[in-house]
């Protein structure tokens, strides 16, 4: 059985969902970043 | 450390918002913003892609030292009301996760300039976070009433990465400038350690003003001001800058010199009427971005 109401449950899966996201932006830009520094050691 | 004695958060309680309070991001703009002065101040121009990594490494160094920072001392910041409400005293994130994010984005960002821009910069960088959490945070922080000139040196280090990481080498600019940062920083501090009411000494940190009195902490002020409006003015002595910065530079210290001394010779107790520790600890602030602007306007110019 969980340890968890539903409604602390809900909010950790809203805190899980809004960190998931913001780690999904910060890995975009780094692919991004790399690209950049890639083609930048190239010159 | 004291025991656990605030709240223990689960691992899922964090926010991403507490993972970024945990780097003190507003410590972050003046570190980014010397970063960028030593590395724009530097004579050789260095990729605007990977002058941008540097700093971006820069950041999420000092950002990971916070971190561990508060990492550590989150038995201490329960007890201060400024810092009751970060991420670990109030509950909101549990210690582990601040510990792998510290880890983590310290390694990350040294490995990322070590890759990226340059050995020495990525060396730099890591002495730099080492020496915050391990020399001042662990070490002497608790242990020395000049615990916040050892803290200004973690501070210093931005210029001279920024320099490293444009030019691959350190050299007597840069180092000056790291050696004003350095002087600054006690002032800057005790001047507001005067005038606010700190809960330090409840905490167990052996605050200057606390251990020694307002008297020692008003000469040594004086005194601190001294060596860094040397080193301020030094780059222009030494012909490592043109007039434009010497010029600046020496107004800018003569004005800081001025306010210090008035600090120095005041013996104010009520801390109401301390004006004159107000307006040193507010100039403080102006003197150093003016003077790192200088820096990087009379290079542009010389330039």
């Amino acid at each position: 059985m969980s340890e968890y109401t539903p409604e602390e449950l809900a909010e950790i899966r809203r805190r899980q969902k809004s960190r998931a996201l913001v780690t999904a932006l910060v890995l975009g830009a780094l692919v991004i970043l790399f690209y950049a520094i890639s083609i930048a050691k190239m010159l | 450390m004291a025991s656990k004695a605030y709240p223990v958060a689960t691992a899922a309680a964090a926010e991403w918002r507490d993972f970024i309070a945990l780097t003190k991001p507003r410590v972050l703009s003046l570190v980014v913003f010397t970063g960028l002065c030593g590395l724009l101040a530097a004579p050789e121009a260095i990729n605007p892609v990977l002058g941008f990594t540097a700093v971006l490494c820069i950041a999420l160094g000092a950002g990971a030292a916070g971190a561990l920072n508060q990492w550590y001392e989150a038995d201490l910041d329960a007890m201060m009301a400024r810092t009751s409400g970060r991420p670990l005293p109030a509950g909101r994130m549990d210690r582990q996760s601040a510990l792998h994010f510290g880890v983590g984005l310290g390694v990350f960002s040294v490995i990322l300039m070590g890759l990226a821009v340059n050995i020495l910069a990525a060396a730099i960088l890591a002495i730099s976070i080492l020496f915050y959490v391990v020399i001042y945070t662990i070490w002497l922080k608790r242990r020395t009433p000049q615990n916040i000139v050892i803290g200004g040196a973690a501070g210093a280090f931005p210029a001279l990465i920024g320099w490293a990481a444009a030019t691959g080498r350190v050299e007597t600019l840069p180092v000056l400038l790291f050696a004003l940062v350095f002087l600054w920083t006690p002032p800057h501090f005790w001047a507001l350690a005067l005038f606010i009411n700190s809960d330090y000494a409840r905490a167990g940190v052996p605050m200057l003003p606390a251990v020694a009195g307002q008297r020692a902490t008003r000469i040594q002020i004086m005194l601190y001001s001294v060596p860094m409006a040397i080193a301020a003015v030094a780059p222009w002595a030494m012909g490592l800058t043109g007039a434009l910065y010497g010029i600046g530079a020496s107004l800018l210290s003569g004005f800081f010199l001025l306010l210090a001394l008035r600090v120095g010779l005041s013996r104010e107790k009520d801390q109401a009427m301390m004006k004159p520790e107000r307006q040193l600890f507010a100039f403080s602030i102006l003197y150093l971005f003016g003077v790192f602007a200088l820096v990087v306007t009379d290079r542009l110019v010389m330039a």
